[in-house]
């Protein structure tokens, strides 16, 4: 047994010193492999991303309440004595100024991309003095928050980035009206930095939306107390809600889309993939046939199949490894951190986000290298390790 | 002949490496037609937009809506031939990922502003016989396997009835085809009278228009008509041309162009390598055979031809059922399981992947084929 291990350490090491003899092809295979992997993960990087967002965007103490039947923000509506209802429900939080329950208006304002000056559905947010409590992620990083009552607004910094003309000092068209930009903030990477955000009270007779709402946003005693605070609203015959947990609105809110950028990109990485086998497989017959009568030699002096075997295989894998750490570093140079907007269809609004190149992906990419890698070394491996010696040594 | 003869007894001699090469080859080009034909589904509505239309929207957003009374006006600006109005209806079929475009529209003029929607005049005339009547494209009633006569409940996220109901009944009484290949056929139209008398608000008040104009060349113009008329109002307008406003929506979903041609680079840079490394191989292990060619009276171009056709005999070959693959596989449906409202494979991108076999054969093989055609007879056949 011990010899066994000592043939693969001989053979192995053998093998890895030769390498540098086989540099084009085994570059070839290796840049193949990065290749795809560097696409693999930047095409899941952008569904990382989304879902990255949609998750910064929910607490867990926190639940939204749309009126039934209605599966986002946009398509919901609730009367201002709904909101003031849903606000006495039992659980939810209160500070000073009351309950943490904030009624809110959402819709869109067209307002061109930076990227292509075309309009985008730029989400806009009506609020109450409540938002700011109920979402803790919530925090202004230049100018000030705009005046309640006035005409301003503020914007998220995701919006800023890819939306012209929001930069504080400016000012959007809203009719006839310019609304002035006074601040922008963060919110935690949450879906809130897409959305401009304006007193609901301003908002209202700009879109006509009498004293309407959309959505109440609330924050929780704790995040257990759920399940009482819904079934107080739904059993209350005055109200006709849905009430759900923020984690999982978002999550309803992104699942098209990252099913859909998912999906995509896994048959594209399959099919990739496929392509870096043969590329692999090409590559390593070629560095077994061009060591025939090397191997045969080592099998005549004894060296027995397994070790033969797995050193052509650790070559393999040792070529994807690289290929696969190349790609995964490429992609997260190129990608990680990426601002890109894009369309949610749910709520038929704009969202930005970053590409997000997680480990999670990495190590995702770096597995489907060595996966790769296996493939294309295993056959070739087999082919040596079994072809007869005498024949090999003769260079037929 | 002789030269195909040497062409096929040099691919022939490492069957494998030669098999695997073809291979990644067909993978390369099953990536170019599946990935033309999803860019294809994004850009078609931009393809198929007609140069003589506009769409005139409320100038804040999409979301807000247009008295119903423009249509009259508009149709009065000089330059416009006709106006009509549609309005997004975002209902529910079953289940939400069952999504398809519904609208209402009036349906004396859905066919005469869409020429490209192809119908029976027995489809039509049932139309406007049926007030719940609805007209689904080809491609909707295969998805859900609908037949004439069926009922079809949709459920109102926006709309709500005057009896406070939610779920909307439609009959279907037509199906229209497209002209082309490009042409959405993922829709679902009703009627407007129909749909205004049943809602239970916003009555009179309509989604957008599409205008149609007299002269292409003035469509600019009109659109600046057509907001002038109504600036200073309570709803605003903006109004470009049909092909720039489907442009301005695949533009919010991302650049798909982009990504894809970054894709597509990638994979052809890769395919590149191998091909030309298998290439370069064959050359340098037949050093001295094709030293022997060229004593025996070979030219030097003729010697350089043989390396280039066996470069072109690898990618042709591959690129061929690489490029027949990715047409199987579009045609067997997208894989978003109906989301794109077209997804085939042009056959102008059918052409450009036989373009991009030529390139990519001379690419992988010119090096190794310059190498082969300098080779010195007396050094060569020393090594």
């Amino acid at each position: 047994m011990f010899n066994w291990f000592t043939q693969i350490f001989a053979v192995t090491q053998f093998s890895m010193r030769s390498l540098s003899q086989r540099k084009g092809s085994s570059a070839v295979a290796m840049l193949g492999i990065a290749g795809v992997v560097a696409v693999m993960v930047g095409v899941l990087s952008i569904a990382q991303g989304i879902q990255a967002t949609m998750q910064n965007s929910a607490a867990d103490e926190n639940a939204i309440v749309l009126r039934s039947g209605s599966d986002s923000e946009m398509m919901s509506g609730l009367s201002g004595d709904d909101t003031r209802l849903i606000a006495e429900a039992p659980g939810i939080a209160r500070d000073a100024s009351g309950a943490l329950a904030s009624p809110e208006l959402f819709v869109i304002i067209n307002l061109p991309m930076q990227t292509t000056g075309t309009d985008a559905n730029v989400p806009m947010r009506g609020v109450q003095a409540p938002a700011m409590n109920v979402r803790d992620s919530f925090n202004l990083v230049e100018g000030r928050m705009f005046e309640w009552g006035l005409n301003e607004v503020i914007v998220g910094i995701g919006a800023r980035q890819q939306f012209a003309g929001l930069e504080v000092g400016s000012s959007i068209e809203v009719g006839q009206e310019k609304w002035p930009v006074v601040g922008v903030f963060e919110a935690e990477g949450g879906l809130a930095e897409s959305e401009i955000w304006v007193d609901a009270a301003v908002l209202q007779p700009a879109y006509r939306r009498g004293n309407s709402y959309q959505a109440v946003y609330v924050k929780l005693n704790s995040s257990d107390e759920f399940d009482d605070f819904k079934d107080a609203l739904t059993s209350d015959p005055r109200l006709n809600v849905k009430p759900m947990r923020e984690a999982e609105y978002y999550d309803s809110q992104s699942t098209v889309v990252y099913n859909m950028i998912t999906g995509l990109g896994t048959i594209i990485a399959v099919i990739m993939g496929l392509g870096a086998v043969f590329g692999a497989l090409n590559t390593m017959y070629t560095a077994v046939s061009g060591r025939n009568r090397e191997i045969a030699t080592l099998r005549a002096l004894g060296f027995r199949a397994g070790p033969i075997v797995i050193s052509v295989v650790s070559e393999s894998l040792l070529l994807a490894f690289a290929g696969g750490l190349i790609g995964a570093g490429l992609a997260w140079l190129a990608f990680d951190g990426f601002h890109a907007a894009t369309l949610n269809w749910a709520s038929f609004s704009a969202i930005t986000f970053s590409f997000d190149v997680n480990v999670k992906l990495l190590s995702q990419g770096i597995i489907f290298a060595m996966a790769i890698g296996l493939i294309g070394g295993l056959f070739p491996a087999i082919r040596a390790a079994r072809q007869p010696v005498a024949q090999a040594l003769r260079g037929l | 002949m002789k030269y195909f003869y040497l062409i096929f007894s040099s691919l022939k001699r490492k069957k494998i490496r030669t098999g695997l090469t073809i291979l990644s080859i067909v993978v390369a080009f099953i990536l170019f037609g599946y990935l033309t034909a999803i860019r294809q589904a994004f850009d078609a509505g931009v393809e198929v937009a007609g140069a003589d239309r506009l769409v005139v929207r409320h100038k804040v957003s999409i979301i807000q809506l247009l008295p119903q009374a423009y249509e009259t006006r508009m149709e009065r600006i000089e330059g416009v031939d006709n106006a009509v109005h549609a309005t997004w209806f975002g209902g529910i079929y079953q289940e939400p990922k069952n999504f398809f475009a519904q609208m209402s529209i009036e349906p004396e003029e859905l066919f005469d502003m869409y020429p490209e929607y192809i119908i029976s005049d027995e489809h039509k005339a049932a139309w406007l016989e049926t007030r719940s009547g609805v007209i689904a494209g080809r491609g909707l009633v295969d998805r859900f396997g609908w037949k004439l006569g069926d009922r079809i409940p949709i459920n109102a996220t926006i709309w709500t009835k005057k009896d406070g109901g939610r779920t909307w009944e439609f009959d279907l009484v037509g199906i229209y085809d497209g002209a082309e290949k490009g042409t959405d056929t993922s829709q679902f139209f009703f009627r407007y009278d129909f749909f205004d008398e049943t809602r239970a608000g916003g009555t009179g008040q309509v989604g957008w228009y599409t205008v149609r104009v007299t002269d292409p060349d003035k469509a600019a113009e009109v659109a600046a008509a057509i907001d002038a008329e109504f600036a200073n109002s309570a709803a605003e307008t903006k109004a470009e041309p049909e092909g720039a406003f489907v442009q301005g929506f695949a533009n919010q979903i991302g650049n798909i162009g982009f990504i894809i041609m970054s894709i597509m680079s990638a994979v052809f840079f890769t395919i590149l390598l191998v091909a030309g490394n298998t290439m370069a191989y064959t050359v340098r292990e037949r050093t001295n055979e094709l030293a022997v060619l060229k004593a025996i009276g070979f030219t030097d171009t003729g010697v350089l031809g043989l390396v280039l056709g066996e470069s072109f005999a690898l990618t042709f070959v591959g690129g061929s059922i690489g490029l027949g693959l990715a047409w199987l596989l579009v045609s067997m449906g997208d894989p978003t399981g109906g989301s794109f409202p077209v997804f085939y494979l042009p056959t102008r991108h059918l052409f450009n992947g036989f373009l991009l076999i030529a390139v990519m054969a001379v690419v992988a093989g010119l090096i190794p084929a310059l190498q082969a055609q300098k080779l010195q007879i007396a050094d060569a056949l020393r090594r």
